[in-house]
């Protein structure tokens, strides 16, 4: 194929992003027509952002890939990453929204009033966007090889660039609009070509057989250890979605609890039509590109599939238009990332020493780069395997937090800080170990490679028994009740009292 | 400079001190919130160790408050040993026969009383029971209670000057200026016979305000609601001055759930109208913007008016009453007691330059919330 189509492609959107985020959207509105009530986020345009910020490479290209390879089991990923917005919707979104938390690091502190657990979240929040990147980085590769030929660092390089110059600019800072507009910009990217490659199916007749009738493909639980794999990916994904940092803050665009939840819901419906895409894909290459299996470039499959089953100029525009959503999407939640990484980073281990805009600029670079250099030393997991690791240590650490810190009040500052640091501790080293294919089987192995079905129940029984031996926080209840009381409610939800300045938990100190 | 322990961290005399100087730190934040039975508790036992005596209390005028030690069954006599030295305000060492009692092991013979003052008020005494009241010991135990006294009166002084801050923001509540009130009913009598529908609107807009305004409760109100009361402002004042004031907004909607202190903008946007149009015969752009900046709101007005002398800014910042900017000194203390001294106002002016003031609210601050 010629590779102009898709160059151009995936120049116009790294463009375009960056134009979005240097020159912003500048609306100027007069007295007049000006209502601040009407211009609130709305629950759709705030689940739309959300989704946009959301469906990365692995929801755009790898649920694909491994459908194709590793068959009906791997339909959990796009199941988990939707059904985590349903566990976040019933215990954490309104709460969470109520608790006036911007970033996962607050949440810690003003529930268990300590600088201790805060210093803790903000490293992990920092450990989670790492891991998170990776794959995005590494997708990029695999769409630039697939688009023009080049190897994987070219792409690899160059989306660390622009997400370096978004970031730098000053720009993406979240803007809703744009986010929401990347939903729905992914969504047709996939959903118009899918349309094309299905009557293009259903015309040519091609057989089958032998590549989606056999067994292992189409059984669940199938390979060694496929029951407990499977629940450890099904633990991970349900529980992690609560725990990634460029997620959470977006709820603090909510006005109250109330449209919290129903923002969550929204997303639950943007979510279920986005995944119905992918597993199609997965299922066409299965058909006519099954030589990726054995080649295993499994991830490739969507940017492959228009060129083999249309061929000529329409198949080169089909994947121009497959390429730029795959760009879109690993700059939307690339930048989001990095933007939570340098913001952390920037505020609670940089703010002593440099001014808050130089810190943000040299967190989040040395974020990206630290992620570059991550990518180009790992073995190549298939995309969404790794997307998934990032929210494995999410929810062994994040969820258990979350969980009890709303939901049980005994929770105390040493038993969040101690779940944090074992759940971290442990699910990091076995990412870690897989991602650089330390190469271990059997019954080590299994667990190394999907490690939540033990790292999450471990976290939550050390942060349980450390906080029976401790006691809570002295606020304790304060809290709860801003946490659970509806907005409406008049009801002394304590205020601030500076003559008590002293009782409060610590400041923050600049 | 190089630090080892144990060679370069001076003789031993120089160690005591900074022992004595250290322990003194342990009680500074107890005492710091006033003489209750709660910050007693917290300090006596580091006072106890700052004298090396077998127990002492701490009691207020006519309670005792905390005592730390061994042979608490002195503990009850304390009341009646504080009595004498609160009327007359001077240290006294008492003897056995005032502390009576048959515990056989008890050794405590004498105890040293000591006022606690503040502001020449004797608020309350320091009692040092010992076996043997050596001169030394009643001079640590008068230097000690001196110490304490100082503390108390730097609390004395923190809460009076919280209290000034919620007096301020009580009259910067009751503060809506008289020729506001003058001018908005004058402007809406001059349409109750040519546009009796405008009029009424006006009327509510205004009714809306004041009760903003004037609500009681709660320190800190939402941008948007803020910004809400904000447009009401501005209605009233577009009434009154017509094309001449000419007002743009440009607020990003993810800040609008940013908690800030309440009416800390409004003020800000009734001088940047102040200014914006004095002395000039022309119309005034005022513009009120708020962006996302991550985990801040950068908020900021704006006006083209004929600016202002830094240094008379500087003054009403620094709280002198004397300048006409309304509340300016006010919101920039509330802005840095609820955020810290990072967040202050900052104003960009000069003569015939226009006037900007920046607001930075961070999205999270621990202790203020609605």
């Amino acid at each position: 194929m010629t590779p102009l189509a898709g160059i151009v492609a995936v120049v116009a959107v790294s463009a375009v992003t960056i134009g979005i985020g240097a020159f912003g959207l500048r609306i100027s509105r007069t007295t007049g027509d000006f209502y601040v009530a009407s211009r609130t986020v709305g629950p759709v345009a705030n689940a739309s952002a959300i989704s946009g910020e959301y469906l990365s490479a692995a929801s755009f290209l790898g649920v694909a890939g491994l459908v194709l390879t590793r068959g009906v089991d791997s339909l959990w990923y796009p199941v988990g990453w939707t059904a985590g917005y349903l566990v976040l919707l019933v215990f954490v979104a309104a709460p969470l929204r109520r608790s006036g938390a911007y970033t996962l690091p607050d949440f810690a502190q003003l529930r268990v009033e300590s600088r201790h657990a805060r210093s803790v979240a903000s490293v992990l929040v920092v450990l989670i966007g790492v891991i998170y990147l990776v794959p995005q980085f590494q997708g990029a590769g695999l769409t630039l090889r697939s688009l023009t030929g080049a190897p994987p660092w070219v792409g690899e390089v160059t989306v660390a660039l622009v997400v370096l110059l978004i970031v730098a600019s000053g720009g993406m800072r979240s803007i809703t609009l744009v986010q929401a507009f990347q939903y729905w910009l992914k969504l047709a990217a996939l959903l118009v070509p899918v349309c094309f490659l299905l009557v293009a199916w259903r015309r040519d007749q091609v057989p089958s057989a032998g590549r989606l009738d056999v067994a292992d493909w189409v059984e669940p639980l199938g390979g060694a250890h496929g029951l407990y794999l499977t629940y450890s990916l099904i633990l991970a994904t349900f529980l992690g979605t609560m725990g990634l940092p460029h997620v959470v803050v977006r709820f603090y665009t909510n006005r109250d609890g109330r449209s919290a939840r129903r923002t969550t819901v929204a997303v639950l419906g943007l979510l279920s039509c986005f995944y119905l895409l992918p597993p199609v894909y997965g299922v066409l290459g299965r058909v006519y590109a099954f030589d990726l299996v054995r080649s295993g470039r499994g991830d490739s499959v969507v940017l492959e599939l228009p060129s083999r089953v249309l061929g000529g100029s329409a198949g080169d525009l089909l994947t121009a238009v497959l390429g730029a959503g795959a760009f879109a999407a690993f700059l939307s939640t690339s930048s989001g990332l990095v933007v939570s990484i340098g913001g952390v980073v920037s505020q609670d281990l940089l703010s002593r020493r440099l001014d808050g805009v130089t810190a943000f600029r040299v967190a989040s670079s040395a974020g990206a780069l630290a992620t570059l250099g991550l990518t180009l030393a790992s073995s190549g997991l298939a995309v969404a395997h790794a997307v998934e690791l990032a929210f494995t240590v999410a929810a062994s650490t994040f969820c258990p937090l979350l969980l009890l810190g709303i939901w049980w009040r005994r929770l105390t500052a040493a038993g969040a800080v101690a779940g944090l640091v074992v759940g971290g501790g442990l699910s990091t080293t076995a990412v870690l170990l897989t991602m650089f294919g330390a190469g271990l089987s059997g019954g080590p192995g299994t667990v190394v490679a999907q490690p939540a079905l033990v790292t999450v129940p471990l976290a939550f029984l050390v942060m349980v028994t450390v906080s029976l031996a401790t006691s809570p926080p002295p606020q304790v209840s304060r809290t709860m009740v801003r946490l659970h009381t509806p907005e409406h409610l008049a009801l002394d939800r304590g205020s601030y009292h500076p003559e008590r300045r002293g009782e409060e938990p610590a400041r923050r100190r600049h | 400079m190089r630090l080892r322990w144990g060679r370069d961290l001076g003789t031993e005399a120089d160690r005591t001190t900074f022992r004595t100087l250290h322990t003194a730190s342990l009680a500074t934040p107890a005492l710091r919130a006033g003489l209750t039975a709660g910050s007693a508790e917290r300090a006596v036992r580091h006072l106890r160790s700052l004298l090396g005596a077998p127990a002492i209390a701490l009691t207020d005028a006519g309670e005792l408050l905390a005592w730390d030690g061994r042979f608490s069954h002195h503990a009850p006599q304390t009341v009646a040993l504080a009595r004498p030295v609160v009327a007359d305000g001077a240290t006294t060492v008492r003897p056995r026969r005032d502390i009576a009692c048959q515990d056989q092991r008890c050794s405590l013979r004498q105890v040293v009383v000591t006022p606690l003052t503040v502001e020449e008020r004797v608020v309350g005494t320091l009692q040092v029971f010992t076996p043997v009241a050596s001169a030394g010991l009643v001079r640590a135990a008068d230097e000690v209670a001196r110490w304490v006294s100082g503390q108390l009166e730097l609390a004395e002084l923190d809460a009076s000057r919280t209290r000034l801050m919620e007096a301020e923001v009580r009259a910067l509540r009751a503060q809506i200026s008289p020729h506001f009130v003058y001018n908005s009913l004058t402007a809406i009598a001059s349409f109750v016979r040519t546009d009796p529908e405008r009029a009424r609107e006006l009327l509510l807009e205004f009714a809306d305000f004041t009760r903003y305004s004037f609500r009681r409760h709660g320190e800190f109100t939402t941008l948007a609601e803020e910004l809400g009361s904000i447009e009401q402002y501005l209605v009233l004042e577009k009434a009154r001055f017509g094309d001449r004031l000419d007002v743009t907004l440009r607020i990003a909607p993810e800040v609008l759930p940013v908690v800030v202190p309440f009416l800390s903008l409004q003020p800000l946007v009734e001088n940047a109208i102040r200014h914006g149009l004095e002395g000039k015969t022309g119309p005034g752009r005022v513009s009120i913007a708020a962006a996302d900046n991550d985990f801040e709101a950068v908020i900021t007005v704006e006006d083209d008016g004929l600016g202002e002398d830094p240094d008379r800014v500087r003054r009403a910042l620094a709280g002198d009453a004397g300048t006409d900017s309304v509340g300016l000194g006010n919101v920039d203390a509330r802005l840095r007691s609820a955020f810290g001294d990072d967040y202050g106002l900052v104003v960009e002016t000069a003569p015939g330059a226009g006037t900007k003031v920046t607001v930075r609210v961070p999205k999270y601050a621990p202790g203020v919330h609605e």
